[in-house]
């Protein structure tokens, strides 16, 4: 019936084929934001990742910054007292970005970037790059500050082999020199501590300890020095520096302490403290960690130093002034985590340790006497549903009255930051968790209580006529009461200037709206921690950490029952699967409050292979969901007895397949009754010619609106909807960019027929690919042209329907028409996802995120391989634009204007109530989500629609007819007189 | 074994070749289109089997040999046997309970036969075995090979594939098959179309550059066009953006 609509606009289409193109671009395609639309449908959310290193601005008292470097390779500067981004610099992705070091001297960010690949210098205050160095080849060991005078004028680095000295000013290189016998030992330590010389500390394990002193003036080595150290393998792991130059390193066979001065004259030896005579005891199997702190690059660092005994025992000690005995200060059981903080001229260590079950307290001790300082207690909330703290920066100043005042940024294994201010107040949290984001949906929000109740009274067996009328009735005044409450709200708001009506979302507020546009965002992070997001205002509103997820663990999430069957909660099933093991668990929880739910979880002691939702319910209207595991046999959950008897009954219409990319092996099986399978079909695409790079089926809740195409004689083009349909992509084993080429194939995943087998020569991934409908978008790299292309594919079941009521895979003998065409696109692109509405009726659009960051939003009608060559009066009629090898990409497509998403990694879109309207979720550093409208909003009133003027137009009209007909009486009766 | 003899003298071979002409000759996959052509121009044989049992476990049984021939037309043709009596009623009454009626060939190369022929495993296919017996025996099986002329694939269907549980009184109609058979090799997609577009665009250009002549109606009437192409623009504006629901269902 829908394919009617396709006609209606095609009369005006007569004009000359340039300007059609034209019109039609315009026609379409006037679809950018307004600016006072900005954010208002919108939100986007930046985060970092994982801190590495993190500095306070420490240059003035007042400075609210706050420096970050963190694995995904970003380094940032935030607002401490905000938690807002000030400015942030990504990087490369992967090795050769990785922040190595992050040290900070006044306004100067110094950075080792890439393994030792560069050395930059950042401008604090404003985030610009002062200067960059390019660095000798080697891998990165350590770097520090030197200063002479009093005065921090260089850095050095130390490589593998090499260590080379720069200038802070501008990077040029003052001297670099060859390590001695590089082969042999391993260097792993430089040390400055403000004299003329640049130590560097090398080590051949469980030998010998080598300390070179360097000239500052021109890299001349004044010293060298081995000493032997049979017991010691890692100088970066169990060495600091304390003191006077005096190396601490600690052994955790012989459970003692070795002091070494390191500037001494003559060959020394190192002075052996056993642990037991500080009555000290290492907690069993332990490695026990030593902390030290150098306040300034130009002093000696301090002589108290931290020796952790235990997960939770720390105790601080502190080296004697004639350097060879060390006096313990205070012991800390339980203690959590230890930092030095330095302000001026006093040094303090701050100590977490656990106040209670939901909370922890951390106090401030005077470094050099062990006291603990007065009203410096602050409490940090612990989150149950969050990790535990992993790590402290404290920030310490001097207040007016001279006593230490100090803010703490707590960083817990869930990845998030907390900062906290004196008396115990948190100003803000950062969830670092949400910079990866592996996979996601979104859940439709309840009902609100009285709706529910009234939908409650239909799910309700009858109990008499009576009952049933005062419940009615009853249900009927509370949602009077909920209206007359909504309409005294109004009223009270209104009278309040509006910049004070806030609506905050919570949990306990959450409802559906009108137009089902607001839901629940359930993102699933890296790190295993889940978050609940309100998708309209993007405030998180429920999180949940998963301990134990292994860090290489897959996850899938499945919606196992929608809010839709009130009053069963609605619930979400997260499969976790250790990738190398392929061990699965599942985590059951309700996604609008997060909470996990106490089902019976199925045992799965075998690797898990697939998993795959039914469309059969359990008598609590949840989804079946089985899992297959390496011996092809079926687990159901839920696995109550109505289910098994559905499954029994169903059993020989199951299909399902599986794909072993290793072994180009795809295989089809069927379910017997008894819940084990059969295998029923094999393709194998040789792995000697082409490898399985992807494989994607059609979104389950998918609808197609019009079953066919109108062409312009009229006829109908019915298109292949084939629901089973699985698109395989192959990648060539040859990369000669001659023989390359990318492999397309449409299988048919119940019964393993391969209904189109195409190949793309002379291509090469990374393909992106967006399987919908009755068609297959890729993209892929030309090897020959160097560029990036776009194919399309659509199929076709011809101008008639072999079976129009049902369809089934065994039952469709015909192959489709399939129609192909190509274009070139101007950028690479990485990744790609189709708009997706509630009936389908709306036209789709590919949202394709570019590396930008922009996502740019094309609509498929450029991408339809109908689109003809030579114009003719068919082809206008059925609006097809004429072919263009290129595809444009013009600025208004992009969707999120300015507010680009860094490194998108998906994009998933979900349909709102309303059918012109999708929600569009883009993830990866950033999460930006907005709404889009591929056909424009055809069904919503627009915000300036004028009211006034319709409402007085009608009314004039009432009024002119209601006195014309007057007039129209006394003119008839007049004319009667007569 | 009693009705072999009498069947044998009738059809005992019911060849169906179809030919699918692969365009090897333009996917030049690395290998010279001279060599090796000419000496394995003979073909080779490959086992075809099939499986249909009640209780639908596997036991593949000869149905017949597929006649492969790669090379520059690559063609294949089957020798099949009859069903015997045996494998009739079998076939009937698997169709009875809807269970499968399976097919597999072995791995193979048509192209490279110098080295080992046959690779380990066997592609399968099926189809419903109502189907086939409804269909009295026809189906239309199609190889499946990947660029450098492996066997990938198989896929068995019926015409018609609908199970609709019609009796099949005669027995002479389950006897033989009539099977219709191709290969299919992938076809090559299409790459951007530029050398025509710009054709059309020269074409289109070449119109446009001679009626220069025209510019001079401009020349002379442009006081006049001009403020009426922006009084129209300047309507249409508003037109448009009033009509924002005109390309609603375009689908």
């Amino acid at each position: 019936m829908g394919r009617y609509l396709s006609m209606k606009p095609s009369a005006k289409m007569s004009k000359p084929t340039s300007l059609f193109v034209i019109f039609f671009s315009l026609f379409v395609m006037s679809e950018a934001v307004f600016e006072d639309q900005v954010g208002k449908f919108d939100w986007r959310q930046q985060y970092v990742g994982k801190t590495l290193f993190a500095h306070f601005d420490s240059h003035s008292q007042s400075s609210k910054m706050l420096f970050l470097a963190t694995d995904k390779n970003i380094f940032a500067s935030f607002n401490s007292r905000t938690g807002d981004l000030i400015w942030r610099h990504v990087d490369k992705v992967g090795p050769e970005g990785t922040i190595d070091i992050l040290l900070l001297h006044g306004q100067d960010a110094l950075m080792v970037v890439g393994d030792g690949r560069l050395l930059r210098s950042w401008d604090t205050n404003m985030g610009g790059l002062n200067w960059e160095a390019m660095l000798d080849t080697g891998s990165f060991q350590a770097a520090c500050f030197v200063a002479i005078q009093d005065t921090v004028k260089h850095v050095a680095v130390l490589k593998k082999a090499v260590i080379s000295l720069h200038y802070l000013s501008n990077g040029h290189q003052k001297w670099v020199e060859n390590l001695p016998d590089g082969d042999a030992v391993q260097y792993q330590a430089v040390y400055s501590g403000g004299e003329e010389e640049v130590y560097v500390l090398g080590v051949v394990p469980n030998s010998h300890l080598t300390i070179i002193a360097y000239s500052l003036e021109d890299g001349e080595i004044i010293k060298q020095r081995s000493v032997e150290a049979p017991w010691l393998s890692s100088v970066e792991s169990s060495c600091v520096v304390v003191g006077q130059g005096m190396l601490m390193c600690v052994d955790p066979a012989t459970l003692a302490l070795y002091t070494l001065p390191i500037q001494a004259e003559e060959t020394p030896q190192f002075n052996q403290i056993l642990l037991q005579s500080l009555d000290l005891e290492v907690s069993p199997s332990f490695q026990p960690v030593l902390v030290s702190s150098q306040p300034h690059p130009a002093r000696s660092p301090l002589s108290e130093f931290f020796l952790q005994l235990g997960p939770d025992h720390h105790v601080l000690l502190q080296l004697n002034a004639d350097g060879y005995t060390i006096a313990p200060l205070r012991d800390f059981q339980p203690a959590f985590l230890v930092s030095f903080a330095t302000t001026g001229e006093k040094t303090v260590a701050a100590v977490m340790t656990p106040k209670n079950e939901t909370a922890c307290a951390i106090n401030l001790f005077s470094a050099d006497s062990g006291r603990r300082l007065l009203d410096t207690t602050v409490i940090f909330p612990l989150d149950l549903n969050g990790g535990k703290p992993h790590k402290l920066y404290v920030h310490a100043f001097l207040k007016k009255d001279d006593s230490v005042g100090y803010r703490v940024l707590v960083q817990t294994q869930d990845h998030a930051l907390t900062f906290i201010q004196q008396p115990g107040r948190v100003v803000w949290t950062r969830e670092e968790a949400l910079a990866d984001v592996v996979t996601m949906e979104m859940v439709d929000l309840p009902l609100t209580g009285t709706q529910a109740e009234l939908e409650g009274e239909f799910g309700k067996k009858a109990d008499g006529l009576f009952p049933m009328v005062l419940k009615r009735l009853s249900s009927q005044v509370t949602l009077l009461q909920a209206w007359l409450a909504h309409l005294w709200k109004l009223f009270y708001e209104a009278r309040k200037p509006r910049s004070q009506v806030k609506n905050e979302v919570t949990i306990e507020t959450l409802s559906r709206d009108e137009f089902n546009l607001q839901k629940m965002m359930v993102m699933v992070t890296a790190s295993g921690k889940l978050f609940g997001i309100d998708s309209k205002s993007g405030s998180i509103l429920w999180k949940h950490y998963l301990e134990n997820v292994q860090p290489n663990a897959v996850f899938k999430l499945i919606v196992q029952r929608t809010t839709a069957h009130f009053p069963h909660p609605p619930q979400c099933t997260l499969l976790i699967k250790d990738k190398d093991t392929g061990l699965a668990s599942l985590h059951v929880f309700n996604p609008i409050f997060g909470r996990k739910s106490h089902i019976a979880l199925p045992v799965l002691p075998r690797p898990i292979l697939q998993s795959l939702l039914l469309p059969v319910i359990d008598q609590d209207y949840a989804k079946v969901l089985l899992l297959v595991d390496d011996q092809y046999k079926v687990t159901a959950f839920p696995s109550t007895k109505n289910v098994l008897q559905q499954l029994q009954e169903m059993s020989s219409s199951i299909f399902f397949y599986l794909i072993r990319s290793d072994q180009g092996n795809l295989s089809g099986f069927r379910l017997r009754k008894d819940l084990s399978t059969e295998r029923i079909w094999e393709v194998v695409l040789p792995t000697e010619v082409q490898k399985i790079v992807a494989v994607n089926g059609k979104r389950p809740n998918e609808h197609v609106h019009s079953q066919g195409r109108v062409m312009g004689d009229r006829s109908v083009l019915y298109k292949y909807l084939n629901p089973n349909l699985l698109a395989v992509v192959t990648e060539s084993t040859d990369a000669h960019p001659e023989r390359a080429f990318v492999g397309m194939f449409l299988i048919d995943g119940v019964t393993g027929r391969i209904i189109h087998e195409a190949v793309q020569r002379k291509a090469r991934g990374p393909v992106h690919f967006v399987h919908s409908e009755n068609w297959v978008v890729y993209e892929y790299w030309n090897t020959k042209s160097r560029r990036n292309e776009f194919s399309v594919l659509e199929l076709f079941e011809g101008t008639e329907l072999y079976n129009s009521t049902v369809f089934s895979s065994l039952d469709r003998p015909h192959l489709p028409q399939v129609l192909q065409q190509t274009y070139i696109f101007p950028s690479p692109i990485t990744t790609m996802e189709a708009t997706l509405t509630e009936k389908g009726i709306t036209s789709r659009h590919l949202l394709v995120g570019l590396p930008s960051g922009a996502i740019l939003s094309l609509p498929k009608m450029f991408l339809d391989p109908r689109r003809p060559e030579v114009v003719t009066e068919h082809s206008r009629e059925e609006n097809l634009i004429p072919y263009a090898p290129e595809m444009p990409i013009r600025t208004e497509w992009f969707i999120n204007y300015n507010q680009t998403v860094a490194r998108v990694k998906g994009i998933y879109t979900a349909p709102s109530g309303l059918e012109s309207t999708c929600l569009v979720v883009a993830y990866g550093l950033d999460i930006y989500q907005t709404r889009v409208y591929p056909s424009k909003q055809f069904d919503v009133l627009k915000d300036d629609y004028d009211y006034v003027l319709i409402s007085s137009v009608l009314f004039a009209l009432f009024f002119a007819t209601m006195i014309s007909k007057r007039l129209a009486q006394v003119k008839l009766l007049n004319r009667a007189w007569r | 074994m009693a009705s072999v003899p009498r069947s044998f003298l009738l059809l005992s071979i019911i060849p169906t070749i179809l030919i699918l002409c692969a365009d090897f000759a333009c996917c030049n996959t690395g290998r010279k289109t001279g060599d090796g052509l000419d000496t394995d121009f003979s073909g080779f044989s490959v086992p075809f089997e099939h499986s249909f049992e009640v209780d639908d476990v596997s036991r593949f049984r000869m149905r017949g040999a597929l006649q492969l021939r790669g090379g520059r037309e690559t063609s294949v043709s089957l020798s099949q046997s009859q069903l015997s009596e045996e494998d009739r009623n079998t076939l009937k009454e698997v169709a009875v309970v809807d269970g499968l009626y399976k097919i597999r060939v072995p791995r193979v190369s048509l192209t490279d036969r110098q080295t080992e022929r046959q690779m380990d495993g066997y592609l399968t296919a099926f189809v419903r075995a109502c189907s086939l017996v409804e269909s009295h025996l026809s189906d239309v099986i199609t190889l499946h090979t990947d660029v450098s002329g492996y066997l990938i694939g198989v896929s068995i269907v019926t015409i018609p594939g609908a199970c609709r549980g019609t009796e099949v009184e005669d027995e002479v109609d389950l006897e033989a098959f009539n099977t219709t058979l191709t290969i299919i090799a992938p076809t090559n997609a299409p790459q951007p179309e530029t050398a025509l577009f710009i054709e059309r665009m020269d074409i289109e250009h070449e119109k446009r550059g001679k009626p220069q002549e025209q510019k001079s109606f401009f020349a002379k009437y442009w006081m006049y066009i001009v403020p009426l192409v922006l009084f129209l623009m300047m309507s249409g504006a508003q037109d448009q953006s009033g009509g924002g629901a005109a390309n609603g269902g375009g689908r």
